[in-house]
């Protein structure tokens, strides 16, 4: 049976001293879990290891650590390939610590209610129908019922809110797993309060907007739950079904790169700003009242560009397009004639086409 | 002192139904689980829910599948309360937010499962005990007035001078504080007890606390002897395959090619009940058709391959995480493996026990619905129904009465066993090395076949255990979640289980359902259509008997 070492990061309140690394030798087949070898460890060796556990196969959400710098679930993590990652990291010991971005209660055990399950309470988490419900079931299209199904699909494990980077520069952004939640009720045809969810979400300055599309929790999540996508697709009902304009301009923001890549082919990026806060551009005034404030606060960030050279004043009011601009054209024509939202989803897989095609991206129309 | 009109032990289905259900009965409400309540273990139920709601079924064909299932051992005045209340429940639930798998039009539509002869069962993928437990977690958070006690460890039911049940006794797992809590009604929703055995499909949580609890307080348990071994289990980690893959069309497969499901059940085939299909397959596996890894071969490719991503999406995963296997492309190695207990704290059909006051609902009590062997589907139904039916029950109960007087002695004592516990010299074994002897003993001895002979070292080992969890070592002297303290705790509570397991097994000298004995391979109705209840007592369990309640269906042949 081949051995392992397993460093743990080990924290006892009680003690009154700080965390330390402990080194704990175990022998398992390496298809065994890196849960497994804690719970060698635990057993043969030290009962005080503290870690949260209960079905052993990714369903109850409850081992989600750090293995090799990773947020994962313990269960699910092959102790044989945590080996060979470490080997490739200069490692003799595969590292497992508790999740980031909560307090730790106890060796691998993080407190949870006080971040995770916040947040969650923060999104309205449950259905909010109008009027008496009908006599038997709500009729509502399969495919609805199947997209919410993948945010359903999250077990609360809080991996992905451990290796949030948005919310370890922001601590009180609602983050990956509640929004993921959010999107559960949003996309549901029987919730009636769409809208207010939506322009709650848009206008908390921590809201959809403090997402920074780093892929992170989309890479993280045991159970494809993709959250950044579930935040995404937020953001296109907030801007595209309703035109919420939320406060700190993602909307703006959002619609001035799209339209400057439209125009140019490439980001003319001294318009961004401008363009991010107006209509159209700053020089025909159609700057939008609400957004002086922000300008201002921007002017800063202006003056800096301008110091370093980031942006030269004649490349500020002259950008060159991209040579071939009918392929610019082809692109936008072709997704603004499909008239209906192309969205990414998992759960639906196609027969038809490619083996691997189908499992990524189908056209769903929206209720 | 917290006190509440109704406590509620465990959040998993029956304990967050029974809260709500209690709450808007108007009760005040605790519900205090050992774990988170998304944590628990009907997150694992993949399958789906049983209900006749279709135009063309009816809930008496429901109810005599079910009968039937149970090999007539169920109760058929609660098989008809059930089967009639759950076209209801399905649509409470989905009105309450469930994402249930619609049809082409739009409404509810249903799988096929094991030992039903309609398609009755409704789903959300494979994933439908998860997204009822989330979507009632979602009710309880919606809902101020049900306290919610998360993370803290039960030890002790307390009762009043009179018997009546006065509340419990019961551990912060964060800080180790311990707490007497008031109660007018206890109701024990906290699941069964598979961490028994080894391996299993359980959770680590499933060790039996309730039935235990129940036990030692004095209520007599039910059928402990029937304990469903599901088919369709990986070797080694016992983790489930759904009989969802069997409802989609997945057939089974020795290690000679044959479909051997035709020899044993040829009308139901792979959908014929889990303890025919299970004995079948450990048929073929003792008498050496099986692989040599003491397997049969499950196929699932020849499910469409859209229809496998749509709806047996978990089990991809497991295939591919847990076995190494893509199961849309090459068949899947299984055995049968142990995975629900039939049996539990005897109730009536509104989760009171024998004790004034105390209640249970779901995979502890045995009510019974299931008898001798559970049908597919019909678990998640059972929480739901009868959680339900406890928590009204004991709201009305509670509105009639005065707060019983819960004696602070009891947690005194409960927080002197546990220093002694805490504080013991490290002598004895480890918590670990008796549970895996335990589990090993009784997956040999307890398992799809038994005889006397296996049963009576069964429970000679299981008795020496209990002697040897006396002296239990513990490694954690700390109070902030100390694991190893619940572990010796659980260890106690599994035993006890055990013990029952293997009594009631030795007892039942018939075969029927879950139970067959190599000694008495035939089903003997003139001795044995009786519950089998067993009562506490310091020399072990006290056997007697109780009448089966037949309703409208008499007992005739089962085949499939």
């Amino acid at each position: 049976m081949p051995a392992y070492t397993l460093k743990l990061r080990r924290y006892d309140p009680e003690s009154g001293q700080s965390a330390y690394w402990q080194e704990f030798n175990v022998e398992l087949a390496p298809e065994r879990s890196v849960l497994d070898g804690i719970l060698q460890a635990r057993n043969d060796q030290d009962g005080s290891i503290g870690i949260r556990c209960s079905c052993q196969a990714a369903i109850c959400g409850s081992c989600g650590v750090r293995i090799n710098g990773k947020s994962r679930l313990a269960c699910n993590t092959k102790i044989g390939e945590a080996a060979e990652r470490a080997e490739k990291m200069g490692r003799d010991a595969i590292v497992v610590e508790p999740m980031g971005n909560m307090p730790v209660i106890k060796d691998l055990i993080v407190d949870m209610d006080a971040v995770h399950w916040k947040k969650v309470q923060r999104v309205v988490p449950w259905l909010l129908p109008e009027g008496d419900p009908p006599e038997r079931e709500y009729i509502v299209p399969a495919e609805s019922m199947i997209d919410i199904t993948q945010s359903m699909a999250c077990i609360h494990c809080g991996v992905c809110v451990s290796a949030c980077l948005s919310m370890e520069v922001d601590p009180e952004f609602v983050g990956p797993a509640a929004l993921a939640k959010a999107y559960r009720f949003v996309g549901d045809p029987r919730d009636a309060h769409e809208e207010e969810r939506l322009r709650d979400l848009a206008e908390d300055e921590h809201g959809i907007y403090d997402c920074t599309h780093c892929f992170a929790c989309v890479e993280v999540c045991p159970k494809d739950v993709a959250p950044m996508n579930q935040i995404m697709r937020l953001r296109r009902r907030a801007t595209g079904d309703y035109g919420i304009k939320d406060d700190n301009n993602g909307y703006g923001h959002e619609k001035a790169f799209v339209d400057l890549i439209e125009r140019y082919g490439t980001l003319h990026e001294s318009q961004l700003l401008p363009r991010s806060y107006g209509q159209g551009s700053l020089v025909r005034s159609q700057l939008d009242p609400h957004s002086v404030k922000q300008l201002i606060t921007a002017f800063p960030t202006v003056v800096n560009g301008l110091k370093s050279g980031k942006v030269a004043p004649k490349a500020a009011l002259w950008h060159n397009k991209l040579p071939d601009q009918s392929q610019v054209r082809r692109i936008y024509n072709e997704v603004h004639s499909h008239g209906e939202r192309i969205e990414l989803n998992m759960y639906i897989v196609g027969e038809s086409g490619g083996e691997e095609e189908g499992a990524m991206a189908e056209g769903s129309q929206e209720a | 002192m917290p006190t509440h009109d109704v406590l509620v032990i465990g959040a998993g289905l029956a304990g967050q139904r029974a809260a709500l259900a209690a709450a808007e009965a108007g009760a005040s409400v605790g519900i205090l689980s050992k774990v988170h309540p998304v944590r628990s273990h009907s997150n694992a139920a993949q399958g789906g829910i049983n209900a006749a709601l279709g135009e063309e079924d009816t809930w008496e064909s429901h109810a005599f599948d079910t009968v039937k299932g149970s090999d007539y051992l169920g109760d058929q005045d609660a098989i008809e309360i059930m089967c009639k209340a759950a076209p209801q429940e399905i649509l409470d639930l989905e009105h309450l937010g469930v994402t249930f798998h619609r049809n082409e039009q739009g409404r509810l539509g249903t799988r096929a499962f094991g030992g039903a002869s309609a398609a009755r069962t409704y789903y959300v993928a494979d994933i439908t005990g998860q997204a009822i437990l989330h979507v009632l977690y979602e009710q309880l958070m919606k809902h101020d007035e049900i306290y919610r006690y998360e993370e803290w460890f039960n030890t002790a039911i307390v009762q009043d001078d009179g018997g009546q049940v006065a509340g419990v006794v019961a551990r912060n797992m964060r800080d180790g504080t311990m707490e007497l809590f008031g109660a007018k009604a206890v109701i024990l929703a906290c699941g069964g007890n598979g961490q028994i055995y080894n391996p299993t499909t359980n959770a680590l949580i499933c060790t039996g606390d309730g039935i235990a609890l129940a036990y030692r307080a004095g209520a007599p348990l039910m059928d402990m002897e029937m304990v469903q071994y599901h088919p369709t289990t990986l070797q080694g980690n016992g983790l489930l395959i759904t009989e969802g893959a069997r409802g989609e069309g997945a057939h089974l497969y020795n290690a000679q090619g044959e479909r051997f499901m035709e020899k044993y059940a040829p009308n139901k085939l792979e959908l014929a009940s889990r303890d025919v299909v299970s004995r079948a397959e450990q048929t073929e596996i003792n008498e050496g058709r099986g692989f040599p890894d003491g397997t049969v071969a499950l196929d699932i490719t020849v499910v469409p391959r859209k229809r496998i991503h749509e709806a047996l999406r978990e089990i991809v995963n497991v295939g591919r995480d847990f076995a190494g296997v893509d199961i849309t492309k090459e068949p899947i190695h299984i055995k049968p493996g142990n995975h629900y207990v039939m049996g539990g704290v005897k109730t009536n059909v509104d989760g009171q026990t024998e004790i004034p006051g105390l209640y249970a609902a779901g995979e502890v009590a045995c009510v019974s619905v299931h008898g001798g062997n559970r049908l597919g589907a019909n678990s998640l139904l059972d929480t739901l129904i009868f959680g339900g039916r406890s928590g009204r029950h004991a709201a009305q109960r509670a509105k009639t009465m005065a707060q019983p007087t819960a004696s602070r002695e009891h947690l005194e004592h409960e927080e002197q066993s546990v220093r002694e516990i805490v504080g013991r010299d490290r002598t004895g074994r480890r918590v670990s090395e008796i549970k895996a002897e335990l589990g090993s003993t009784m997956d040999k001895y307890a398992a799809v076949f038994r005889d006397e002979e296996g049963l009576n070292q069964a429970l000679e080992i299981v008795r020496r255990l209990k002697e040897e969890a006396k002296t239990v070592a513990i490694d954690d002297k700390g109070s902030v979640f100390n694991q190893d303290l619940f572990g010796a705790l659980e260890l106690g509570y599994m035993l006890d289980n055990a013990e029952c397991v293997v009594v009631g097994a030795l007892e039942r000298k018939e075969s029927r359902g879950a139970q067959f004995r190599t000694d008495y391979p035939e089903r003997n109705d003139d001795e044995w259509l009786k519950h089998i209840n067993l009562t506490y007592s310091e020399d072990g369990p006290q056997i007697s008997y109780s009448d089966v309640t037949i309703t409208q269906w008499q007992p005739e042949a089962r085949t499939y």
